[in-house]
């Protein structure tokens, strides 16, 4: 089942004009500044809002053309807002049933099973107004998927929790991503969230597309905004292979070779991302051996960008993957960079992201 | 000191004429104070002062105004003489009508605030749950709106029962037919029985201070719903 969306739409002075193909399992984060277009495209997406021009296929399924129009109920699209939108009147059992009952039974997933995925069991009898605001989010969460979306859209969903209650559901969004396969566009201004959950990116600013694909390789296009400023990133994937209890240290293999993170202790044979800080990594012609940098990777130059700036991106490969480094425009001559080359980048910092 | 016969039939008439009007202005008040609170229409707001006139507009303009528009070459009246009911003015349906305009913004008005109090996000949230337009007002809409349901209610029927320049313009005052307590009252007073007149009185007097403690206790819970 793919997924593709084309609108053009005008209101006032705001326009907006994309054509995406969204992968039909993963999350797909759409991120951008605020005012962008985001939220206009979800809601367009989910019917809420009525563009005429517009085209809209899920799967089979043709909903909006320029003869149709599905109405938002009968969609089966799944939508968390910023706010939980709770039924305050309802307990969150009844408003669990809500969508439930409203719709044919889709992936089969049991009412017990969502449950215990998203931890409200206990909270079933309560009504909305007595729970905390991470809570609540949880119980819209599972509302919306027990009503079997065919496409789960999440509009800055963590935008309105404290640091605290957001990292209390970030963990929840990943598991429903890996035991669900449903397709969901993820929506947040946030590189955090964002680095941590999305496996596809669509890059949006000024309602138009600017960049998509998966994320490691969006993070690391060069001329993008997202790989210009101090914070810019890469995100590579690696799994858990063991853990030196003696330095404490989790080891970690990825297509840049082994890595090592300081704690952590995981579960061998856990997928996990790693991010690493562009301006973390330094390079080297030669390997390194008296130093006390722990992650050190043979690489290729793939690309050099910056011209008249004080510092530059240098973009460096193994195998598929890439990282950032961002160095000085002297040491990038002093090294006498070009894509081609063989050359060691150093890592001074790595996150796990789990 | 009791009751006459008579006092008992107006209080009867009263409660009769506020319980239908209340019922009839709930059931045709919702739809229209939904539309009001939706609609985003220019001119609504012409309609929105339409429905408040009776706010400052004398009950006995809007009883003559009535009075015209039910006799028999009035508007309503011809209407009415034309399916065979006759006039209406100096009977008890007439008096419907005119408490119904009467009390209208007392119950479309509450209504209108509680339904913009629901909010569009809460019914976006239902029909991306496969709740349908008619569901999702039934569902959640009314049930959050349900403290200005009554507080609809009870003003509703709280004025009509203190209703007085209409229905003496357009009740005249029929026992058993037109007349409420509040003209009983006023001709007790003119015969100078001024004994009848405080029992009837106080009556009101109690009714209205109970009805009033309802709509001032209900604003307690409307804080938790909204």
């Amino acid at each position: 089942m793919s997924i593709s969306a084309r609108f053009d739409i005008y209101r006032g002075r705001f326009s907006l004009g994309v054509d995406i193909a969204i992968p039909e399992s993963g999350i797909t984060g759409l991120f951008g500044p605020s005012g962008c277009g985001k939220t206009t495209l979800l809601r367009a997406i989910a019917g809420l809002d009525h563009f005429p021009k517009g085209h809209l296929r899920i799967g089979d399924q043709i909903w909006q053309d320029t003869a149709t129009f599905i109405p938002t109920h009968k969609r089966m699209v799944g939508y968390i807002f910023q706010k939980s939108n709770l039924f305050t009147h309802l307990t969150v059992k009844n408003n669990l049933n809500y969508g439930l009952s409203r719709v044919p039974k889709g992936h089969g997933l049991s009412m017990g099973t969502i449950i215990d995925l998203l931890g409200i069991s206990g909270l079933m009898d309560q009504y909305p107004a007595t729970l905390s605001g991470g809570e609540q989010q949880r119980v819209a969460i599972a509302r919306a998927i027990l009503a079997s979306p065919r496409l789960l859209l999440m509009d800055e969903p963590l935008a309105s929790l404290d640091l605290d209650r957001k990292l209390e559901i970030i963990p929840y969004i990943e598991v429903l991503n890996r035991d669900l396969r449903m397709p969901i566009i993820y929506v947040s201004h946030d590189r955090d969230e964002i680095a941590r959950l999305a496996d596809h990116l669509l890059l949006m600013d000024d309602g138009k597309i600017i960049s998509s694909g998966p994320i490691a390789d969006v993070l690391t296009r060069v001329e993008l905004p997202l790989a210009q400023g101090a914070e810019a990133e890469s995100i590579i994937r690696a799994k858990v292979r063991d853990y030196d209890s003696k330095y404490q240290l989790t080891i970690l293999e990825s297509s840049f070779g082994r890595v090592l993170v300081p704690g952590k202790k995981l579960e061998v044979g856990r997928d996990v991302r790693l991010r690493i800080p562009a301006r973390d990594v330094s390079l080297t012609l030669a390997h390194q051996t008296d130093t006390s940098i722990l992650n050190i990777f043979s690489t290729t130059v793939d690309q050099v960008f910056g011209e008249n700036t004080p510092e530059v991106m240098v973009k460096v490969k193994a195998g598929d993957t890439a990282i950032l480094a961002r160095i000085t425009r002297r040491s990038a001559d002093n090294l006498k960079l070009k894509p081609g080359m063989k050359i060691f980048a150093q890592t001074k910092s790595v996150a796990v992201l789990a | 000191m009791m009751f006459t016969e008579a006092d008992i039939v107006a209080l009867f008439v009263t409660v009769k004429l506020a319980f239908i009007s209340t019922l009839i202005l709930l059931l045709f008040g919702t739809p229209f104070a939904w539309w009001l609170s939706r609609s985003k229409w220019r001119f609504k707001f012409l309609i929105e002062a339409i429905v408040a006139l009776p706010l400052v507009l004398p009950p006995t303009v809007l009883g003559f105004y009535l009075l015209i528009g039910l006799s028999p070459s009035g508007p309503i009246g011809t209407l009415s003489s034309s399916v065979g009911i006759g006039s209406l003015a100096f009977t008890f349906p007439g008096l419907v009508i005119g408490s119904v305009l009467y009390s209208m913004p007392f119950v479309v008005q509450p209504l209108q605030d509680g339904f913009r109090n629901v909010g569009v996000s809460r019914l976006e949230a239902a029909s991306v749950l496969g709740a349908s337009p008619l569901d999702r007002f039934f569902t959640v809409a009314v049930p959050l709106a349900r403290p200005a349901f009554v507080t609809a209610s009870v003003l509703g029927f709280a004025h009509t029962l203190g209703e007085f320049g209409v229905v003496l313009m357009i009740g005249g005052n029929i026992p058993g037919e037109t007349q409420v307590v509040s003209i009983a009252i006023y001709d007790h007073v003119e015969m100078l029985d001024y004994n009848k007149a405080h029992l009837l009185s106080g009556v009101l007097l109690l009714l209205s201070f109970l009805i009033l403690t309802l709509v001032y206790r209900n604003r307690g819970f409307k804080v938790v719903a909204s």
